[in-house]
């Protein structure tokens, strides 16, 4: 067995299971733990597909970030009457499954049932340099600089947005 | 050199940095306390050894014998991982850090770094996020008012410095074209080091590294008259040790980036030693003792601020962050762009 598979099966294996836990535990705040390591091995798999890039992106934004801010959110809240919510009312258990259901069988079709869009073919050392800094770099400021800028738009009036309305409930 | 050379190589090259850390980190923790008695007039520990050179052993076996205590109230397993993070964060850091130029050894060409990764800078950035997760998580879980107001305000600090830092970085990468630690420190040539060329970019990465450390006067996480002890104010025994160390070894990790962003990393200032005809092993080991230099002339720096300024109020604290260091900062990446564009550096 070569390194990559070795790496491959364990990375995999842990975002598996970890993804299963953070569904199933009661506490939020050891979910979203859970959620932090399945991250940090879905960035591992980026690696092993040479996406530097991605994977450590994912970890600055979505480890780093996003989940300290979602940890913040739970700890100051203390959601605990989420809990009732859900295991009372079986309304709301039978919308979960159906979604939960649609959600599913739509990944099923997209795994088995559709081929890939676009796949890199040709060379193996493009395949490599596809995913470092200065690929991703030259991509994003000439083939695709309006949606670069857009995106750059969007944070920026969202991030008003927000300052906007912290500021009201101040006043 | 086949995958499993590597392994190996990778193996020996950690256990080396590890040892040097961690007896770096139990002589700095003599030093600071030497130091401060200096700076405040007193002896400090002079009785474990020769002038107390054996202190940190002492300290690091009294800590091993205390009762570890976890109050009832806490999370008892998010408790004691807390600290592991803490640690896990501190030492990971170092793998891309490079202390000297790669040699020759008997047919392999060895580098003095860890891991020569073509992302070493974001990398670093990637990880010092997550460090922000031991202390919200040690405060949170201690189950005291006092460790959640502790870690909530240094994760709140955290961040925002995050921010200036990352753009202070932004400044050295757009000068050296790339983002591999040792084409940052090779892009600085002999006397070019960017703490000259962009000196903003110097002192708010220097002022955000000291916040990100949780030094004084950024110390606001543990400021002992308002939240007792800060985050780690339940912790005790091996578990305190552990936040203790890594404290440490963030200063460690804070001034070799220092060094290899803009101090020029392993090179000597103005003498080419590469044209005075020494063996190469002897050129090496000049590089490293550098290296170490300028890492030990940084520590005694953090040190003396820490006895020399007094701490921050919180809100100033957050002004200074956001209000100077961060403009400061992006002013920083036009003055680089600008003499990109005027000099062609």
């Amino acid at each position: 067995m070569s390194l990559e598979i070795i790496l491959f099966v364990i990375l995999g294996g842990v975002a598996a299971v970890t993804s299963v836990i953070v569904i199933t535990r009661p506490n939020p705040i050891i979910s979203a733990l859970f959620l932090v390591l399945n991250f940090a091995s879905l960035a591992g798999l980026y690696l092993l597909l040479n996406a530097q890039f991605i994977a450590v992106a994912q970890v600055i934004v979505y480890a780093g970030a996003i989940m300290v801010l979602f940890l913040f959110v739970i700890m100051l809240l203390r959601p605990g009457n989420e809990e009732k919510i859900f295991s009372r009312n079986p309304v709301v258990k039978i919308i979960a499954s159906i979604v939960a259901g649609v959600v599913f069988l739509q990944i099923v079709y997209m795994i088995f049932f559709t081929s890939p869009s676009n796949s890199v073919t040709g060379e193996v050392s493009a395949s490599v340099n596809a995913g470092t800094v200065e690929a991703i770099g030259r991509e994003l400021f000439t083939n695709y600089i309006l949606p670069f800028e857009a995106a750059g738009f969007l944070l920026l009036a969202a991030a008003i947005g927000a300052l906007v309305l912290a500021k009201k409930k101040f006043e | 050199m086949s995958t499993w050379e590597i392994v190996i190589f990778t193996l020996i090259k950690i256990l080396v940095i590890f040892t040097i850390m961690m007896l770096t980190v139990s002589y700095l923790v003599y030093f600071e306390r030497r130091i401060s008695a200096w700076t405040q007039n007193r002896l400090g520990p002079n009785r474990v050894g020769w002038e107390g050179v054996l202190q940190p052993f002492a300290d690091v076996f009294k800590l091993l014998l205390k009762e570890d205590i976890v109050p009832e109230q806490a999370e008892k397993k998010i408790h004691s991982l807390a600290p592991v993070i803490a640690l896990f964060v501190a030492f990971t850091t170092y793998a891309v850090i490079p202390i000297g130029p790669s040699f020759n050894f008997f047919d392999y060409n060895i580098s003095l770094v860890v891991a020569d990764v073509n992302m070493g800078i974001l990398y670093v950035l990637a990880l010092t996020s997550l460090g922000v997760y031991a202390i919200t998580l040690a405060g949170w879980s201690s189950g005291s008012k006092y460790s959640l107001l502790g870690g909530i305000r240094s994760s709140a600090q955290m961040i925002s410095y995050e921010i200036s830092m990352g753009f202070s970085v932004g400044g050295v990468i757009l000068l050296s074209e790339s983002l591999r630690p040792i084409a940052i420190v090779e892009s600085q040539g002999l006397w070019m080091w960017n703490a000259w060329i962009q000196p903003i970019g110097f002192i708010t990465f220097l002022v955000s590294a000291f916040a990100e450390t949780n030094r004084l006067p950024f110390d606001l996480p543990e400021a002992e008259p308002e939240l007792v002890g800060g985050f780690h104010t339940e912790y005790s025994s091996m578990k305190f040790a552990g936040f203790f160390l890594a404290e440490y070894a963030n200063m460690i990790i804070s001034s070799a980036l220092i060094i290899t962003l803009y101090l020029g990393g392993y090179q000597i200032p103005f003498i080419d030693i590469t044209t005075l005809g020494l063996a190469h092993w002897f050129e090496v080991l000049i590089y490293i003792t550098a290296f170490f230099f300028k890492m030990g002339a940084l520590l005694f720096f953090f040190l003396w601020v820490r006895w020399t300024i007094p701490r921050f109020r919180y809100d100033q604290l957050m002004n200074l962050g956001w209000k100077v260091m961060f403009p400061l900062a992006l002013l920083n990446i036009i003055w680089v762009a600008v003499l990109i564009m005027v000099f062609n550096l």
